[in-house]
């Protein structure tokens, strides 16, 4: 187990609709999560990376405003984007500036206030991830990029929208059982299949919802790491790769290039295969999104992401845990602070603290978070 | 014609490439090829990276094409409440590009199917804007 880099602090606010709070506010309560029973102090903070999507922020460079509020200050913080990736994106930098002895210990803040626009102004500010010359003028939409990849991938392979329903159908039972998720409802397959069309083939609830929240992830060198904590998560292996913004110059429209070559960056690191991981965290924004992932990290043939989730292997019994915490599908999807949430959940594993939705003897976790529609993608593998 | 001419809702004014709009007056959909290395590229670029160049020519997209992929938006952005539900899809052409557009509401959204022939067609919306959407050949 390489030991270099640790994650020793991991937290989140709950993810709603409308939080009733300030970005700083926020930024709070998901540090404060982290850091409970670490003792540290703001001082010891060597260098903060604030992660979020700038065109929902009203505050123009939030980021010094955030230090501050954490008390951070005099050290160094920055701002950090790649849309909906941005809080791995922000792990991924942090790792680097500790491997490479800048600095010893880096907090990583994500965040989102979604409830300050309407939900027709935020589709419309997502539509401009996509080529805003060429695609945008359309009338693109997220959900009309992944739902341009989910008719590919049926037409290719014979995937259906039961199969597409049954991973809305597992999230939402985790989801159901996570305190800090948005949506707790679990949902019946009929649901799921009756729901109205957002866009064809994707339904009301193969998508996640937009909504508010805040996550935290404390890095540490080795040395540093057990000064604060006796049950240090490492950071086995980072990949990251990219895709062309606009969908018509990509190869594929089956698959996300960016994840496989982010994947087989992040296996060849840490020296594992798919057949290694225990759990996974995958970014389900949509349905389809999680068929894809099966499929681009390996954990299903190319083609079969639909029979695995028919399989039930993906459940925190089966073979291959993915989302047993609901995913973004349930826990909402708060942009910046979504990739930190899911490094969460797999450091509470690797530490067995999940209760009921513990997978057993969890050993190796993977972070799968993806930026824009397959556009970045980060893979970042951990072990205990 | 500046480039805010083109598209139902536009976000850039100028640009190297507004003759692609001129060209949608004209009737016709236009990439641009590299006249050093020979690369095609749709959406037209005015500049080669791999040759360091800007010495671009313009080339028809005729089709037809084979659709690729394709979706019903029920649910479109600021800008398009009057237009939805409208359907998008990629095209391949035998020029050598993938194009993204509307497929035109004259086609029964039952009868859309990946593999079928479009071939594209450079509209006007009104007297100012312009854009192009995928019909049967």
């Amino acid at each position: 187990m390489k030991e270099e880099v640790a994650v020793i602090g991991v937290g989140q606010t709950a993810f709603t609709r409308d939080c009733g709070m300030s970005i700083r506010e926020l930024c709070f309560e998901a540090y404060k999560d982290a850091a409970q029973g670490l003792n540290l102090a703001p001082k010891d903070v060597n260098a903060s990376i604030i992660c979020s999507a700038p065109e929902y922020d009203k505050q123009r460079t939030p980021a010094a405003l955030i230090s501050e509020y954490l008390g951070f200050t005099p050290s160094p913080t920055f701002y950090l984007e790649t849309v909906c990736s941005s809080g791995t994106t922000g792990v991924r930098v942090g790792y680097s500036l500790i491997k490479s002895g800048l600095h010893d210990l880096v907090v990583v803040i994500g965040f989102q206030k979604m409830s300050e626009l309407t939900s027709r102004e935020a589709a419309q500010v997502m539509g401009r991830g996509d080529d805003t010359m060429f695609s945008s003028p359309f009338g693109t939409t997220m959900p009309g990029g992944h739902a341009l990849y989910a008719r590919a991938h049926m037409d290719a392979y014979g995937t259906t929208e039961k199969q597409l329903a049954l991973v809305r159908v597992k999230n939402s039972f985790y989801g159901s059982q996570n305190p800090k998720a948005n949506y707790r409802k679990k949902l019946t397959l009929e649901e799921c299949l009756n729901a109205d069309m957002v866009c064809s083939p994707l339904k009301k609830f193969d998508c996640c919802a937009n909504c508010d929240g805040a996550s935290a992830v404390i890095l540490a060198s080795a040395a540093k790491a057990r000064q604060y904590t006796n049950k240090p998560i490492w950071i086995l292996g980072v990949g990251m790769a990219t895709s062309e913004l606009n969908w018509s110059s990509r190869k594929s429209l089956t698959n996300f290039d960016s994840v496989r070559n982010a994947a087989k960056i992040a296996y060849e690191m840490a020296g594992v295969g798919p057949e290694d991981i225990d759990v996974a965290e995958v970014h389900d924004c949509f349905t389809i999104s999680e068929i894809l992932a099966y499929e681009d990290l390996g954990f299903a043939k190319t083609g079969e992401g639909g029979k695995l989730i028919e399989s039930k292997e993906t459940y925190h019994t089966g073979k291959i845990p993915v989302n047993v915490d609901g995913g973004l599908l349930s826990k909402g999807h708060p942009i910046g602070g979504t990739g930190g949430s899911q490094v969460r959940t797999i450091v509470h594993q690797l530490r067995g603290e999940c209760g009921e939705t513990q997978v057993k003897d969890a050993k190796i976790g993977l972070v799968h978070n993806v930026g824009g529609v397959g556009t970045y993608a980060n893979v970042i593998i951990f072990g205990r | 014609m500046d480039f805010g001419n083109f598209g139902v809702v536009s976000f850039t004014k100028q640009a190297k490439s507004v003759a692609f709009v001129d060209h949608l007056a004209e009737g016709k959909l236009e990439g641009t090829r590299c006249k050093k290395c020979g690369r095609k590229f749709f959406p037209p670029r005015m500049d080669c990276a791999f040759c360091l160049a800007s010495d671009v020519e313009w080339f028809e997209i005729k089709g037809p094409g084979k659709l690729v992929t394709y979706s019903t938006v029920v649910f479109g952005p600021s800008g398009f409440e009057e237009v939805q539900p409208y359907t998008l899809g990629i095209v391949e052409f035998p020029e050598g590009v993938r194009v993204l557009a509307k497929i035109s509401k004259k086609i029964d959204p039952k009868t859309i199917k990946s593999g079928m022939l479009l071939k594209p067609v450079p509209q006007r919306l009104n007297e100012q804007k312009l854009t192009y959407e995928f019909e049967i050949p």
